[in-house]
This record gives C-alpha cells, sequence and structure tokens, in this order.
C-alpha cells in the first residue's frame, strides 16, 4: 500500500515534470532546445510508462514503453536534429509573439483542461487517473506552441509534443491502448516525420526560407 | 419459305414491343462505343455511323407507330441492372411510346443530316461527337421507357451532361464556354427539384418505383408540393418563363444538328416528364396546378415571340421560337389539367391531344429550320441576319425545304403547325362551360393572347425566311454560297415530308396521340367523320380537312401558273427596275432584320431592356447599334448570383492563407467542443 501511495506520488511528480517541459517549450527560442526538450519530455514519458506498467503488472505496457524509449527520445529527436543540420537551421532564433501572454493564455488552459479531467478522472478506475487533467493540458498547450510558431521545424514538434501528450492520456485512462493501435500510431509519427522533412527542403527551395508565412502567398486571390 | 421465317421475325419484334424497343435503345450506346475506334475519321463516323444511328432512328419511329396504332397493351419489364435491391425498371405505355415516336421521326432526320453536316477540324474531334451524340439519344429513350425514380434520374443527368459536351465542342470560345457553364448550372437545378419531386411523391413508403408512386395517396398538400417542384424542375428543362435564360445562350453555341436535338427532342422530355408525374403519378388533383400551368405557358408563348421579333441572330431567333412554343405546350397541358380536374374529360383530351400534337409538330419543324441555319452557316460562316439575304439562288434546296419549316410554323394550312394551334384554340373555345367564374371571366385573355403569340410568331418567321433567303445578298461572299450535301438534303426532306403529312392527314398522329389521352384521362377525342377530315368535338360545329386546303392551293398556283403563262407570255420586257428616283441602290438599302423588328421593339418596350446608341444626323460614318436584354436576368438572376458571390466571399475571408489562424480555428473547434461534452 505503501509502495502503491509512493508510486502514485511518483507518477504525479513525472506528469508535473512533463507539465513543466510543456510550458518550457512554450517559452523556448531555440529551435535545437526544442527538441532536447521533446527528447526529455520523451523520457519521462517512457519513466511514467514502465511505472505504471510495473503497478498494474501489465507487461505489454512495458513494450509501449520500450516503443516510446526507441521511437521518442532516441530516434525522432536524432532525426530532427540531423534534419535542422541539413538545413542550417541550427542556430535559427525565433520570434515569438509576447511570452509572458502565451504563458497566461497556457495557465487558463491549464485550469480549463483540470475542469475538464474532473469527470473523466472520477469514471477512470486506474491509478493514474490524477493526471488525466495534466495529460489533457499537454494536449492543449502544445496545439498553442503551433498555434505560435511560425517555422516549420518547431511546427512539427509542436506535432509530436501532441501526441506524447495523447499517449500520457491514454496510459492514465485506460493503461494504454491496444498495441495495433499503438504501434500504428508510432509508424505514422515515423513516416510523417520523414515526409514533413521532405516538404521542409521543398519549402526552402521554392522561398529560401523556413519561415511559415511566405505560404500565404498561396492563397487564392 | 423466306419470307415466312420473315414474317415470324416481324411477328415475334411486334410482340415484344418493350424488348424490341430496347435493342434498339442499345443500338446506339454501340454506336457511340464504335465512334470511338477511329475517332479522327469523319468518313468513318459521320459518313457511316451517323447513318446507322439514323436507320434506328427509323426502326424506333415504326416500333412506336406500329404500337400506338395496333393499341398493344402496356408491357413491363425489371432489369437485372442497377444496385442491388434496386433494379431498374422498364415500362412502355402509351405515352412513352407516342414520345419515342418524335424521338424516332426527328432524329431520323437530325442524324442523316449529321451525318453530312460535320466537318474535321471544327472543336472537338469527330469520333467525340458522335460517342456524346449517341448516348444523348439512348439516355433521352431511356428517360421514356424509365419506370423507377431512380432509373429516370440517371438517364435524366446523362442527358443533361452529354448535351453539354455537345453544347462545348467548341470550347475555346468563350462565349461558348459560358452558355455550357449556365446551361450545366440550370439542368441540375431542374434536376435537383425533379428528384425532390420524386421524394415527396414516395409518400413514406420509400419505394422509388413509379408503380409504388401510383399507389402513393398523398395529402393535398404534398401533393401540390410535389407539383410545383416538378413544374419547376421540367420547367427548367423546357425552357419555360423564367427559368429560360440558358435557352437562347445554349442552343445557338451548339452545332446545328445538336440545336436541333435540344430544342427538337430534348425539350420533350421534359414535356413527357411533366405529363407522366401531373398525370399518370399524381392523377391531376387540382384545378389550380392547371391555372398555373396555363399562366407560366401563355406567359412563355407570348415572352418568346417577342423576343424571338427581335432577335438579329438567326440560331438565337429561332431558340426563342423554341421558348414561345412550349409556352404554347404548356397552355395546352394546362387547359388539359384545368378541364380534367373538373371532370370535363372530353375537352381535357382535346386539349391534351393539342399539346401532344404540337410537341409533334414542333420537334418536326424547329429541327428542320435548325438545320436549315446549320447548312446557312457552313454556307456562308455567318449567323448574324444582318450579313445574310437572297439566298434562295445559291441555295435552292435548303430555300425550299426551309421555306416549308417556316410555313409550318408560322401555323399556315395545310401544314402541321397549323392544326395543333387550332386545336388548341378549340380547346379554349370549350372553356365558358367551366364551373369557375373566375376563370371563365379572365380565359378569354388567355385566348386572345394565345392569337396575338401565333400572330407574332407567323411574323417573326416572315423575318426569318424573308432577311435570310429573299432579297439581295448583304455581303459579297454570299454569291459563293454552295447548297447543302445529299445527305443534308435527305435529313431536311424527311421532316419537311412530316410536316406536309401531319399537316394534310392528320388522322394517324391524332389517333395516336388518342392512345395517350386514353391512357391518362380514360377519354379520346371524337371519332374522326371520315378519312378526309378531323373534327374533334363535333362535326357541326368544327372540322378542318388538311386536303381540302391543299387542294385550294393547289388550284389556285395552277390557275394563276396557266394565267400568267398564257396572257403574259413572251411579253417580257427587260429593262432597268424604276429606281424611285435614286440615281443607285446598294443591297444595304433593303429591310434588315432590325429594321423589321423595329415595331415589335416599340410596341412591346415594356419587355425589354434596351440600350441604344443613335448617330447624330452630321455624323459622316454613322453607327447604330442597339443592344436588347432580358429583364429576368437583371431582376432575378443577376441578384442571385450576387448573393451567392457575397456569401462565397464572407466564407474566402477564412482563408487568409496563415497557417497559425487555420490552426487557431481547429483549436477553437476542439475547445469547443470539450466545453459542449463538458
Amino acid at each position: 500500500m505503501l509502495k502503491s501511495h509512493l508510486d502514485v506520488q511518483l507518477l504525479n511528480l513525472l506528469a508535473a515534470g512533463m507539465l513543466l517541459i510543456s510550458f518550457a517549450m512554450l517559452s523556448t527560442r531555440r529551435t535545437q532546445q526544442l527538441i532536447t526538450l521533446f527528447a526529455w519530455q520523451g523520457a519521462i514519458l517512457f519513466l511514467s510508462t514502465s511505472l505504471v506498467a510495473h503497478e498494474a503488472g501489465l507487461t505489454e505496457l512495458y513494450f509501449s514503453a520500450a516503443l516510446t524509449l526507441i521511437l521518442k527520445v532516441i530516434t525522432l529527436p536524432l532525426i530532427l536534429h540531423t534534419l535542422i543540420k541539413r538545413l542550417g537551421a541550427q542556430w535559427d532564433n525565433e520570434r515569438l509573439v509576447n511570452i509572458p501572454i502565451t504563458m497566461l493564455v497556457g495557465l487558463v488552459l491549464v485550469i480549463f483542461a483540470f475542469g475538464l479531467a474532473q469527470p473523466i478522472s472520477l469514471l477512470a478506475t486506474t491509478i493514474t487517473r490524477h493526471t488525466i487533467g495534466i495529460a489533457l493540458a499537454v494536449i492543449l498547450l502544445s496545439f498553442l506552441m503551433m498555434i505560435t510558431r511560425r517555422k516549420a521545424v518547431t511546427q512539427v514538434i509542436g506535432f509530436l509534443a501532441m501526441e506524447n501528450g495523447l499517449f500520457l492520456a491514454a496510459t492514465s485512462a485506460t493503461y494504454g491502448m491496444p498495441m495495433v493501435i499503438e504501434l500504428g500510431i508510432a509508424l505514422d509519427l515515423l513516416v510523417a516525420v520523414f515526409i514533413l522533412g521532405i516538404f521542409f527542403f521543398q519549402i526552402r527551395e521554392q522561398f529560401d526560407s523556413l519561415d511559415l508565412h511566405h505560404l500565404e502567398s498561396l492563397k487564392e486571390e | 419459305m423466306n419470307a415466312h421465317l420473315w414474317a415470324n421475325f416481324l411477328n415475334s419484334v411486334l410482340s415484344h414491343p418493350l424488348g424490341s424497343t430496347l435493342l434498339i435503345v442499345a443500338c446506339w450506346p454501340g454506336i457511340a462505343i464504335a465512334c470511338l475506334l477511329r475517332p479522327h475519321s469523319i468518313r468513318y463516323v459521320a459518313r457511316f455511323l451517323f447513318p446507322v444511328g439514323a436507320l434506328a432512328c427509323v426502326g424506333m419511329f415504326l416500333l412506336a407507330g406500329t404500337f400506338l396504332i395496333s393499341g398493344h397493351s402496356t408491357e413491363v419489364m425489371t432489369l437485372p441492372l442497377g444496385l442491388p435491391d434496386l433494379p431498374f425498371h422498364l415500362r412502355l405505355d402509351a405515352l412513352s411510346a407516342f414520345f419515342l415516336l418524335i424521338l424516332g421521326l426527328s432524329g431520323a432526320g437530325i442524324s442523316t443530316f449529321a451525318a453530312g453536316y460535320f466537318r474535321s477540324g471544327e472543336g472537338t474531334a469527330p469520333g467525340l461527337l458522335g460517342l456524346h451524340y449517341h448516348v444523348f439519344l439512348a439516355s433521352m429513350a431511356v428517360v421514356m421507357l424509365a419506370d423507377d425514380a431512380y432509373l429516370f434520374m440517371v438517364a435524366w443527368e446523362t442527358m443533361a451532361l452529354t448535351s453539354y459536351f455537345l453544347v462545348t465542342s467548341q470550347h475555346r470560345i468563350l462565349e461558348i464556354r459560358r452558355a455550357g457553364f449556365l446551361y450545366l448550372l440550370m439542368a441540375h437545378l431542374g434536376a435537383i427539384s425533379i428528384l425532390l419531386s420524386f421524394g415527396v411523391m414516395q409518400g413514406g413508403s420509400w419505394q422509388f418505383t413509379f408503380d409504388a408512386m401510383r399507389n402513393a395517396s398523398l395529402a393535398p398538400f404534398w401533393a401540390t408540393v410535389a407539383f410545383t417542384l416538378a413544374l419547376l424542375g421540367f420547367g427548367a428543362k423546357a425552357g419555360l418563363v423564367p427559368m429560360h435564360v440558358w435557352l437562347p445562350e445554349a442552343h445557338p453555341a451548339a452545332p446545328s444538328p445538336v440545336s436541333a436535338m435540344m430544342s427538337g427532342l430534348m425539350l420533350k422530355t421534359a414535356i413527357y416528364g411533366l405529363l407522366r408525374v401531373t398525370f399518370d403519378l399524381l392523377h391531376v388533383k387540382f384545378w389550380q396546378w392547371g391555372v398555373a400551368v396555363l399562366a407560366l405557358g401563355l406567359f412563355s408563348a407570348l415572352f418568346g415571340a417577342i423576343f424571338a421579333g427581335v432577335q438579329t441572330d438567326m440560331k438565337r431567333l429561332l431558340a426563342y421560337s423554341s421558348i414561345e412554343n412550349v409556352g404554347l405546350i404548356f397552355t395546352g397541358i394546362g387547359l388539359s389539367i384545368l378541364f380534367a380536374a373538373s371532370n370535363m374529360r372530353l375537352f381535357a383530351a382535346l386539349a391534351l391531344s393539342a399539346a401532344l400534337l404540337h410537341a409533334l409538330n414542333h420537334s418536326l419543324f424547329k429541327s428542320l429550320l435548325f438545320l436549315a441555319t446549320g447548312s446557312v452557316l457552313h454556307a456562308t460562316r455567318q449567323r448574324s441576319l444582318g450579313k445574310l439575304g437572297g439566298l434562295i439562288r445559291p441555295m435552292p434546296w435548303v430555300a425550299a425545304l426551309a421555306l416549308i419549316g417556316t410555313l409550318a410554323i408560322a401555323g399556315l394550312p395545310p401544314l402541321n403547325g397549323f392544326v395543333s394551334e387550332w386545336l388548341l384554340l378549340q380547346s379554349f373555345l370549350y372553356t365558358p362551360q367551366l364551373p369557375h367564374a373566375f376563370i371563365n371571366m379572365l380565359i378569354p385573355l388567355g385566348a386572345a393572347a394565345l392569337a396575338l403569340t401565333v400572330a407574332l410568331a407567323a411574323y417573326v418567321m416572315v423575318k426569318f425566311y424573308g432577311v435570310i433567303f429573299l432579297g439581295q445578298p448583304r455581303e459579297a461572299s454570299l454569291a459563293q454560297a454552295h447548297d447543302a450535301n445529299w445527305l443534308e438534303r435527305i435529313g431536311l426532306a424527311w421532316l419537311a415530308a412530316g410536316c406536309i403529312a401531319i399537316g394534310v392527314q392528320p388522322q394517324l398522329a391524332l389517333h395516336a396521340a388518342g392512345r395517350s389521352t386514353g391512357m391518362l384521362l380514360g377519354q379520346i377525342i371524337a371519332p374522326d367523320p371520315s378519312v378526309w377530315r378531323i373534327a374533334p368535338i363535333a362535326p357541326e360545329q368544327a372540322s378542318y380537312s388538311g386536303w381540302i386546303f391543299l387542294a385550294v392551293i393547289l388550284c389556285v398556283v395552277a390557275v394563276t401558273f396557266l394565267a400568267v403563262r398564257l396572257l403574259a407570255h413572251g411579253r417580257v420586257r427587260r429593262t432597268a427596275a424604276w429606281d424611285c428616283g435614286y440615281p443607285w441602290q446598294t443591297t444595304r438599302m433593303q429591310d434588315t432584320a432590325e429594321g423589321f423588328g423595329q415595331p415589335i421593339r416599340h410596341m412591346f418596350g415594356a419587355f425589354f431592356r434596351m440600350e441604344r446608341d443613335l448617330p447624330s444626323p452630321t455624323d459622316l460614318t454613322p453607327r447604330y447599334r442597339v443592344h436588347i436584354e432580358d429583364h429576368f436576368w437583371h431582376a432575378v438572376y443577376k441578384p442571385i448570383a450576387a448573393g451567392v458571390q457575397r456569401l462565397a466571399d464572407a466564407v474566402s475571408y477564412l482563408q487568409g492563407g496563415r497557417l497559425a489562424i487555420y490552426l487557431l480555428f481547429s483549436f477553437l473547434t476542439l475547445l469547443g467542443l470539450l466545453v459542449f461534452v463538458l
């Protein structure tokens, strides 16, 4: 019982760490730092999933955790790092909209997410049900990050971080999704990153920049 | 032995009319596919395959004719085609046979003409034209054979699409693309309306066969809704005012045989559809329906005749004349509904016979005239009446055959136009017996409008024929105009022969129409007192004999000819004409199309939106320009188009081009949905 209590505390701690990293991502200007933060988020996700797997005694969740480790902590950050190196964008700085205001909006979103999670967590029977609110908050914050960014690479990182939040929500609400779905999503992510990488090159070819406001000229008059 | 086999074959064909009809209908898609084998060979597609299609048309005409004359009973069939659990139903009855007869009769003439008309190097490849043309023919036949809403709509839309491709065959010209788009738009609006009408008529049974719709018991309100939707939908196809805007644009844009098909045949499918829905599926419930159809029809007729009077493009003139004739047909249908709902079956049968006969006649003479304009167009490359004239000398064949069509459409005896218009006026004469006081007071006005329309139509046709064929050539190049080739002549002569035959001996056509009125109303008009004349109600009241007219006309012509020959022969003196005091005259001093239409423009000024540039008296190079437009375009269509444009602009404001904004939209939607579930 005590051990379980400790585990729940640990899980909450890890989830809080994820939320913190989400805020950090919201306010980071450097693309390289963003990738590092994303890797850290994946690492925390790996830890918390392993913990849940250990606590609930579900072997398949170990597989999920391993998948997270391989894909989100090692492979994707590596791909992204090589990508921005090839694009020559590793020292890119991004002008952001107004960080304090973005933070305030983020806070409102977190409160909203917790309010939203209240009825769901009452229904859930898992030990991790308190983290549902945090998972929702991570999703919304990642979405907010996508909205505020203007570079193509950072948008993709926001998209990946959103998936992290979804994964956390899944493990915390129902001990993860069925293995088939999880594998499918993992594969989708990998393919998406590859395709988006190709798009980056195309966009740069066309506009000599990865700034997305150039795409506005594509609108039909 | 051989003759025996032949008789056996004929017997089996006639005892299974629906199966034989289907075989003929299947010929056309076969020809359409064969067109693709050598799509660029004009000899193969036009000179070989089009005559084969024309033969199939003749077969269709003969088959439908024997079906009607022999009084064969209705045949139904279920095809193992279509969607699972939704097979195609077919039905051949008197009404569909009558319209198939029209299709075969006029289609044969048009196809023969088209065989000689199409040249290579004009717009779309001949193979593609042949493909669309024959699928168009087949889809019209299927529309008339369909016995469920599903097959009907499939054929209806096929008809709209193939005719769209035929209209835009010279798609490199901007106006033609525009005309095609307008046509497609109106065709789709009409189709939606018809679809909704079928949806109402199934009456909650969710059965879309026409049999289920016949037996559905609709509340009066829903029956009226279904009728109104059908009137709108079929009216849009038929070119009823105010849904007529596409017609004067699309008909002139198409190649002439296609204009003839659209005007002569496709408009009739709309008439067929309205008759099928109103009389067969809805069983004519209220006399008010008849008043609506009558008013719309009369207005269309008058509107079409007046606008035809001021046109200067020969094909546009004929297109407006189509609106007028469709108006006359709708007038007959309206009167028939009015009579039938008041339980006056005999007069209803008379009005319906007039409408059916006019549909047949219009398909003959309008096809003939459109084809004649095609020959003129090929010979002179001119469509504007202001640049034609005097073509009777270089093109005697076309001029003579077009004269028959012109006299027929002008409603002169002993040609077919007279018979149907006379029957229509006859049915107006019985309206005082209607049990509705108000209608009785208003209908004489309708009869007057009808008479005015018919007179105006004659005036328009004098203008059409006179300006094109009579007088002096207005351009020097017209002297080199060549006459139609022999395939074109056969096509024109076939249609002209139909005009004369029905005009002189209308009994057979009336008999065929009588089968339809017998089926729809349970009543046919009074049997013919003799072979030589027709008397629709009673011989002592009114009767008509084409033979007497023909005999009188032939006598007068012969007597005049002989008298002139006897009295004046040999005393002809050739000398310069009296020059009215002008030392020189040019061909530009003849009466023009504008000049001929001027009285109409003056009298009916309220109907037009007119822009006129009058030259000043001191101008050395005076130019006169008049541009006539339709009030409906500006009062109805432009505001609707502007509203749609505004709405689209408002929506396109969402498309800012910024990715962040798009993401924000999704984000807000997500938040909104989350709040909603909360």
